[in-house]
């Protein structure tokens, strides 16, 4: 779209009123729905939300206190956007695409209306061609390298609103965002950076299956319910279940090249420990997360407004770098926050159709371009239902929307049971396009091992109360064995420690070892009690405690110390097997009876 | 700069706090008026700009207002507090006047009270451990500075005693012993509590007779102005940010009770006709605004924590208000009916109370070794014995085996041990002791999440 074009005559107005964050404009001008607007000598940012008789209704991104009736309203002739290009990675920006990190102010609180640029427009960066001069080129088409950070190669694409052509000049050097970097015979220049509207999703070729997967490092989440590259992820949890925690443990362990961080509405802090965290956390690969990482700060005290934007921001920063043929994975913490956001009366389309079309920019592509690249935006979206209560719409539309739910659940929250994702509401349905994909890591016998955490899981469901409550009827001793063993697959492998560094991220092979032993040591108590165990004896045998130890062990030790284990556990139980050969007249352990 | 002050004498109508006036011109979103009648003058804001009708909210009500003989001054500039020295000591009404009329005088800035969203990138998250003396709190549920913080409990449960106590004895953590400076300064806030309420708060804060000079107290009592009730905390805030940013103290702002400031939001979004079942739409933003003045900012000393108690109506923790304040506070303790009723104090539910920074200030280097392995083993145990607690009336003694009798006794002797220490303070090494009294109860193959070591010189004493 071309931008500009607007007399310039029509580009004023004045304002009419004012009441929070709804700015009414009247005047001698043409506005275009969602056009990006300048109010009041501050120059607060806002977007024309509705065009009647003459006037036009913006909203505004930034807090209007202190906006007068009368004062200038300049319209700008352009869709809200962004400036694309390297620099992105390691920033945290404000909704409206502010960097945070300047100087300037009081040095504590946002400042209002000072408009910039997202990138560092200063700064040079060495640019290294691919093509050459008399080179074809067009949309989605590498034009050269940057090197963002300390190692990224960020790949200078042929932005996707530019006609093609032939290379008339292309030069290494270095350049600043706002520099050439190419231009084609008819005179086009290609700078380093290009500007996109929020709103419109970047072009693409073609959409891929959706078949590898995004390892989480969560066990609960690999094993149960698999999360596919390019899929559509919904967290959902009241407050106080850890949707903030475990999405940090997600874009801290999983393997995506970029992480866009969308905080919307929720705390501060949240974002402060993020920043934090990122800065001093490497990834599997040693480099600093925040090197590949961006971060959106629209805080709960910021304009709601806003929060639109600032995930809509998000989404183009990821379809920017998936373009580049990334694997690129978006978390944003909450949609709740925007979908209910207030101050848009009468404006607000409906929460399905947003959604919808916020989900669907996820997905695995391949790109423009003579040489295609494949890449993909994955969207874990965090929903925070009021009052914990899943039937609210927001949550019902983001699980129709998702291909993975997961439900998180306050009693094991509240027990300390982490990550406190319930087993029986969550679901995905990207299982059966990974399975190829994930026994090539986990091996062959993944799927049957799934399929046994999950048995073990229903029967569970089948057994809990009963013991109680069941007409006289005692458990039998296998039934007591496998509700005792479902708490032990619980807190040894569906729970992790986010503050022990080994347990806090597994790897898939390792969560299948670990699945193995439990497994095993499930299979040897079973052959045990057919030998003629009994319930008791066999918890005496207190296994919990060596299990975390084994589970804390580092990627090395595990297996030899798991199966020396094992053997040693087989070797108590054959022992105890013998004694009750030898006294089988006995009747059932006298620890039953107390 | 006007060298005039502009008086509109056309009111059109008046609605609840709300007063309707034509011909305005050039009104300010936010701004200030003061509003002149033969029997006084009062004080509003603008709610709606426009060059035809605005809307003023006036802080004092509007009984006995009418739409003649008044005349409404604009401001041409936002509300504003006096900040410094001489505010020390001082009780204050909810807008920040000295109660007993006196004129302060030597105010270093006049700050507005609606301060801006602090830049995320510019905090630095609470990590330093408080110590308040309670159990529950410090082993369970550490706070850390800078936090903020609400305590949720339903009508005639002791939200207050326990806010004051924290208040009072809460120190920074510090295994040396060693922390300067660490008291807190104080900052006040009553929000339509009643007067018998903000007197028992006085008193429990006054050292003997006096009034602390370490603190500033603002008092809106269920009497006072409803629409004044939106702007305690703000200058409350103000205040607070002042004396943690520009004079370097760790401030406590303890708030009271955010329930009645959301009926006085609910009141004057009704009058408006702002859309809302019961609360109006835009509470969660305006909570935000309350809750989110709240940290630390790197590379300054100083730091505002709040402490707010949120009255739950009908103990109903899905309660809108409760329900945001969960979602926006960086921690909430829950009170607990049943522990009350047993004359536990305090009645702390463990397991639903929740403290968000607490991850990132405790363990080796902040306060012990193995915090969160004892805090977790604990809520653990708390959760199992609770399950048993409520199965307990529709079942046989008999029918529960030994271990899980002996669960049923560590919840016992949990409350009683642990939880109830009454008024005495308890350092984090007694509590800790009395984690493991509590915990000796249970057989070690229950003691899983502990590190075998630990537990095994712990429970051999």
């Amino acid at each position: 779209m071309t931008n500009g074009t607007r007399d310039r005559d029509l580009s004023g107005g004045r304002i009419k009123g004012v009441s929070g964050l709804i700015v009414t404009a009247e005047g001698n001008f043409s506005a275009r729905m969602f056009e990006a607007v300048r109010l009041g000598p501050l120059g607060l940012a806002g977007e024309v939300v509705r065009i009647r008789d003459g006037e036009a209704d913006i909203r505004a991104c930034e807090d209007t206190t202190g906006l007068r009736v009368g004062e200038d309203v300049l319209f700008t002739g352009e869709l809200l956007g962004v400036d694309l290009g390297p620099g992105l990675l390691g920033g945290i920006l404000d909704g409206t695409g502010r960097p945070l990190r300047r100087p300037g102010g009081d040095g504590i609180h946002m400042e209002r209306g000072r408009g910039a640029s997202a990138l560092p427009e200063d700064r040079t960066w060495r640019f290294v061609p691919s093509v050459g001069d008399g080179d074809a080129v067009g949309p989605g088409d590498v034009l050269g390298t940057v090197v963002e950070g300390s190692r990224f190669p960020h790949l200078v694409l042929f932005p996707p609103n530019l006609a093609g052509g032939k290379v008339e000049w292309i030069a290494p050097g270095d350049r600043t965002v706002r520099e050439c970097v190419c231009r084609l015979e008819g005179g086009t220049e290609v700078a380093l950076s290009h500007r996109r509207e929020l709103r419109v999703p970047r072009p693409f070729g073609v959409r891929l299956p959706l078949n590898r997967p995004l390892l989480t490092g969560q066990r609960v989440l690999d094993t149960l319910f698999p999360l596919a590259l390019g899929g559509v992820a919904a967290l959902v949890g009241g407050c106080g279940t850890g949707k903030t925690l475990m999405q940090r443990s997600l874009a801290r362990c999983c393997g995506a090249d970029v992480l866009v961080w969308i905080g919307c509405g929720e705390r501060g802090n949240e974002i402060t420990e993020i920043l934090e965290e990122f800065s001093t956390l490497t990834d599997p690969r040693g480099i600093p997360l925040m090197e590949r990482a961006v971060l959106i700060a629209n805080t709960s005290d910021m304009p709601a407004a806003a929060r639109e934007t600032g995930i809509c921001l998000g989404m183009t920063v990821a379809e920017y770098y998936r373009d580049m043929g990334y694997d690129v994975v978006v978390t944003i913490d909450s949609v709740s926050r925007w979908t209910e956001a207030p101050g848009e009366e009468g404006f607000s389309v409906s929460l399905d159709s947003r959604l919808s079309r916020w989900c669907e920019r996820a997905g695995c592509v391949e790109t423009l371009g003579q040489l295609p690249r494949r890449g993909s935006v994955t969207l874990i979206n965090a929903v925070s239902p009021a009052g914990g209560d899943f039937s609210e719409p927001a949550t019902q539309t983001a699980r129709r929307l998702s291909g993975a739910f997961w439900g998180l659940d306050g009693d094991l929250a509240r027990a300390r049971h982490f990550p406190a994702v319930n087993c029986g509401i969550s679901c995905s349905l990207y299982e059966s396009a990974l399975s190829d994909a994930l026994i090539a890591d986990a091996g062959e016998a993944w799927p049957e091992l799934t399929e046994y955490l999950r048995s073990a899981l229903s029967r569970e469901r089948e057994l809990s109360g009963r013991g109680y409550f069941a007409g006289g009827g005692e458990l039998s001793g296998e039934d007591k064995w496998a509700l005792y063993h479902v708490e032990t697959l619980r807190v040894v492998y569906l729970r992790q420690d986010i503050r022990n560094a080994e347990d806090a991220r597994t790897p898939l092979r390792r969560s299948a070892a670990l699945l193995q032993l439990l497994r095993a040591l499930d299979e040897r108590v079973k052959k045990a009690m057919e030998n003629g165990l009994c319930y008791d004896e066999i918890v005496a045998v207190s296994v919990r405690e060596d299990l975390m130890g084994l589970r804390d062990l580092s990627e090395k030790n595990f297996p030899g110390e798991a199966e020396g284990w094992l053997s040693s556990f087989s070797a108590r139980l054959s022992a105890l097997e013998e004694n009750a050969k030898a006294g089988s007249s006995e009747p059932e352990s006298p620890m039953a009876a107390r | 700069m006007r060298l005039f002050r502009e008086g509109i004498r056309a009111v059109k109508g008046i609605s609840g706090p709300l007063l309707f006036l034509e011909n305005v011109r050039e009104a300010g979103w936010g701004e200030l008026v003061s509003i002149e009648t033969d029997s006084g003058s009062r004080m509003g804001q603008i709610l709606r700009a426009r060059d035809d009708i605005c809307v003023v909210q006036v802080f004092d009500g509007t009984m006995g207002l009418g739409t003649e003989n008044t005349t409404v001054w604009l401001e041409r500039d936002v509300m504003r507090v006096g900040v410094g020295d001489c505010l020390r000591g001082q009780i204050l009404s909810g807008r920040g006047r000295p109660l007993d009329g006196a004129n302060l005088s030597g105010f270093e800035a006049h700050l507005p009270i609606g301060g801006p969203p602090i830049n995320p990138a510019r905090r630095a998250s609470p990590g330093v451990a408080l110590e308040t003396g309670i159990s529950s709190l410090d082993l369970m549920n550490t706070l850390a500075r800078g936090q903020n913080l609400s305590i949720v409990a339903g009508p005639g449960l002791p939200a207050a005693d326990l806010a004051i106590r924290i208040a009072r004895q809460t120190t920074v953590f510090d295994r040396a012993g060693a922390v300067e400076d660490s008291e807190f300064f104080l900052v006040f806030a009553a929000m339509g509590i009643t007067n018998r309420e903000a007197n028992s708060f006085m008193d429990a804060f006054r050292d003997g007779d006096d009034i602390p000079a370490n603190g500033v107290f603002l008092l809106n009592t269920a009497g006072d102005p409803v629409a004044e009730r939106l702007l305690t905390p703000r200058i409350a805030l103000t205040i607070a940010e002042y004396f943690a940013f520009a004079k370097g103290y760790d401030v406590l702002v303890v708030m009271t009770d955010m329930l009645h400031y959301c009926e006085a939001l609910r009141e004057i979004g009704a009058a408006w006709g702002v859309p809302g079942r019961g609360y109006p739409d835009g509470m969660y933003s305006d909570l935000a605004e309350i809750y989110e003045r709240a940290g630390c900012i790197a590379g300054r000393r100083g730091s505002v924590t709040q402490l707010s108690i949120v009255g739950m109506p009908n103990d109903d923790m899905t309660h809108p208000v409760v329900d945001l304040s969960g979602y926006l506070t960086e921690g909430r303790i829950v009170l607990d009916r049943r522990l009350h009723e047993k004359g536990i104090f305090p009645p702390v539910d463990v397991l639903s109370s929740l403290s968000r920074p607490m991850n990132g200030c405790i363990g080796r280097g902040r306060t012990f070794d193995s915090h969160g392995a004892l805090a977790d083993q604990l809520c653990a145990a708390c959760a199992k014995a609770g399950d048993l607690r409520r199965l307990r009336p529709a079942v046989d003694d008999d029918r529960l085996n030994d271990v899980e009798k002996r669960y049923l006794l560590f919840g016992e002797r949990f409350e009683k041990i642990f939880l109830d220490q009454k008024e005495k303070r308890r350092t984090l090494a007694e509590s800790e002791n009395a984690a493991w009294e509590a915990l000796s109860v249970l057989p070690a193959s229950e003691l899983y999440r502990l590190p075998r070591a630990l537990r095994e010189r712990r429970l051999k004493g």
